[in-house]
């Protein structure tokens, strides 16, 4: 199964990149390339097999953690919007979105 | 002051310097302005993406002060360097990607903190920040956004990646050692390339907070030096439960790895040492050693495989029937995480943002586009495929099910032998630029590093010889679950009985 432009216009979009024409064209032949690749999945036998998320659990049951919802870290509203590209009066500055 | 010669102390590793601090012969201001202008020294290499004298020699005089009130801890007053991965609040970090150039963290990593002056850490210098791929995403550090970084040995290859910086800096003794980041074999492979030493944990050992996420549940955390032993000595450190800021950490207490090493010294080399292999089962998978690898690796690494024979090991086949299909499972599951964890790049908190644009969305488009670079870019594009609608079944759900196969066979193969053995790579470092035009090869090359990765075991890199070019091949120690220690130790019998890895690049001075 091959990908064609429209997948590509697709899946950029979800992305939320913009890819420019010749870029298109080069990450369709190269996404081609690697899902040939990815086919040869398609002969493992995966009957009732539980997929694997957390590589420990292989040996042994791993518990994700929840911690009590408490505030751990003092506030660092400045130091955190050192590298914000557009703050004011300590807001993130975004474009207009609700007319 | 001190009487030991101050041109020779780069080529100190981290235990004979934490010796001559801790004996108070030189101090680690001496030390940190030695290495920093040797830093300077070799800028041409590209490891480095920021110092800062200031800011290190600080450290330096607090770990000094620590020192003189008596203190006397594994690594205090030692420097070392971050790959460019770990925030760090005195330090920019990039993450090798024009999306975070200037970005400054709030916060130290968890691993930052545990080795470093402040926080009570292991009391260690930081020198700077180190070169890697963008995002860690690539084998051969040409991925950089900012400049690619050279091989010591030979400034026209690659040094490997992702942590090719981490590794170039150790291999010319710009450092005594440095941490890198493990996702499919960043440590591992650019260690090989090198001719260094450098364990990737077991999956959940070390904490990934503050470690810029690439694939969440690959990503590790592991040190990068000269020799098992000062490896040892900094896993001591780095390791270790983060519950509270790591969901995936895992609660196991670290270990203490290095004191063993230290007494294996104690009985020297020679008859004592060979001792200690006896009884140990090494598994060769035949995956590893078929025509998919180059002959001069396999030379040097059959070579050392010997070695250990000598030192009264045995080897056995095992068989890893899935490692090809390792390659598919890994470059859908990493890039799949991959897409989720950079969705957070979107211009507003931190990071690019573009210059001009219209509506919101076409804002988020224009910064993403331009602050991302191309291998960045088709790892998203490729995560957000297997991702979407009608395609998580058949690519996302059935890689993580053959998952689970590789990472039972290698169980399986475990009850044949203590550790797996084999190449890194399937070649020495290549030469800049001569397969930046082709991600499918570049994957390729990551056979021998992907299925531990997958199955989330320890592994470790260390320097088993030369090969084409006379470049240095690496030898893969692989263990199973929990068993650094049991790697570390095999490493360091093999480094008394050879000297692989105290070689240093001849053309560097």
């Amino acid at each position: 199964m091959a990908l064609t432009f429209q997948d590509i216009a697709r899946v950029a979009n979800l992305a939320r990149l913009e890819l420019r024409p010749d870029e298109t064209e080069r990450t369709l032949s190269q996404l081609n390339g690697f899902f040939a690749l990815v086919e040869q999945m398609e002969a493992v036998n995966t009957e009732g097999v539980e997929p694997l998320a957390h590589p420990a659990a292989v040996i042994g049951e791993v518990a994700l953690r929840l911690r009590d919802d408490i505030a751990s870290e003092p506030n660092q509203r400045d130091a955190s919007q050192v590298s914000a590209p557009a703050v004011e009066r300590g807001l993130f500055l975004v474009p207009k979105v609700i007319e | 002051m001190s009487q030991i010669n101050q041109t020779d102390l780069h080529d100190l590793g981290v235990a004979q310097l934490a010796a001559k601090l801790a004996a108070r012969e030189v101090s680690s201001v001496e030390v940190t302005q030695h290495f920093l202008a040797r830093i300077q020294q070799h800028s041409n290499l590209g490891a480095f993406l920021a110092t800062d004298a200031e800011i290190s020699l600080a450290q330096a005089r607090a770990a000094d002060a620590r020192l003189a009130a008596g203190e006397r801890t594994p690594l205090l007053g030692v420097p070392l360097a971050h790959k460019d991965v770990f925030v760090t609040r005195d330090f920019p970090t990039t993450a090798g990607s024009k999306m975070l150039e200037n970005y400054r963290s709030p916060f130290d990593a968890t691993v930052v903190s545990k080795l470093g002056v402040a926080h009570q850490g292991a009391g260690m210098v930081t020198l700077g920040k180190l070169n890697c791929d963008e995002f860690a995403m690539g084998s051969g550090n040409e991925n950089s956004a900012y400049k690619p970084v050279q091989n010591p040995w030979d400034t026209s290859r690659v040094p490997g990646g992702s942590s090719g910086g981490s590794a170039a800096a150790v291999a010319a003794r710009l450092v005594p050692a440095a941490t890198g980041t493990d996702t499919g074999g960043s440590i591992r492979q650019p260690a090989s390339l090198t001719g260094i030493t450098g364990i990737k944990p077991t999956y959940g050992r070390c904490s990934r907070y503050g470690m810029v996420a690439f694939a969440s549940s690959l990503d590790q955390a592991g040190p990068m030096a000269r020799s098992a032993l000062d490896c040892a000595l900094l896993l001591s450190s780095m390791a270790g439960p983060d519950l509270d800021r790591d969901s995936t950490s895992l609660d196991f207490p670290s270990a203490d790895y290095a004191t063993d090493l230290i007494a294996a010294c104690a009985q020297g080399t020679g008859a004592t040492a060979l001792k200690s292999l006896k009884g140990l089962r090494i598994g060769l998978p035949t995956q590893f050693f078929g025509a998919g690898c180059s002959p001069d690796v396999l030379t040097a690494v059959r070579a050392a495989l010997a070695e250990f024979e000598k030192m009264g090991a045995t080897l056995v086949d095992v068989s890893l029937p899935l490692t090809e299909l390792s390659i598919p499972v890994y470059y859908v599951i990493a890039p799949a995480e991959a897409s989720s964890n950079l969705s957070r790049f979107d211009g507003v908190r931190y990071g690019h943002r573009a210059a001009s644009y219209g509506d919101l969305t076409d804002m988020y488009k224009k910064s993403r586009s331009e602050g991302f670079g191309d291998e960045a870019t088709r790892r998203i594009m490729i995560g957000t495929y297997v991702l979407s609608h009608g395609y998580y079944d058949a690519y996302y759900l059935k890689a993580q099910k053959i998952r689970r196969l590789i990472a039972e066979d290698f169980q399986k193969a475990f009850t044949q032998c203590d550790v797996i053995a084999g190449p890194v790579s399937p070649t020495v470092a290549w030469k800049i630029g001569e397969k930046s035009n082709d991600p499918v090869a570049n994957y390729l090359a990551d056979i021998y590093t992907l299925s531990s990765s997958l199955a989330g075991l320890p592994g470790m890199s260390i320097p088993a010889g030369f090969g084409a070019h006379g470049m240095p091949v690496g030898l893969q120690l692989i263990g199973n679950y929990f068993k650094e220690a049991q790697l570390l130790g095999t490493a360091h019998q093999f480094q008394l009985a050879t000297d692989w890895h105290d070689r240093k690049p001849g053309a560097l001075t």
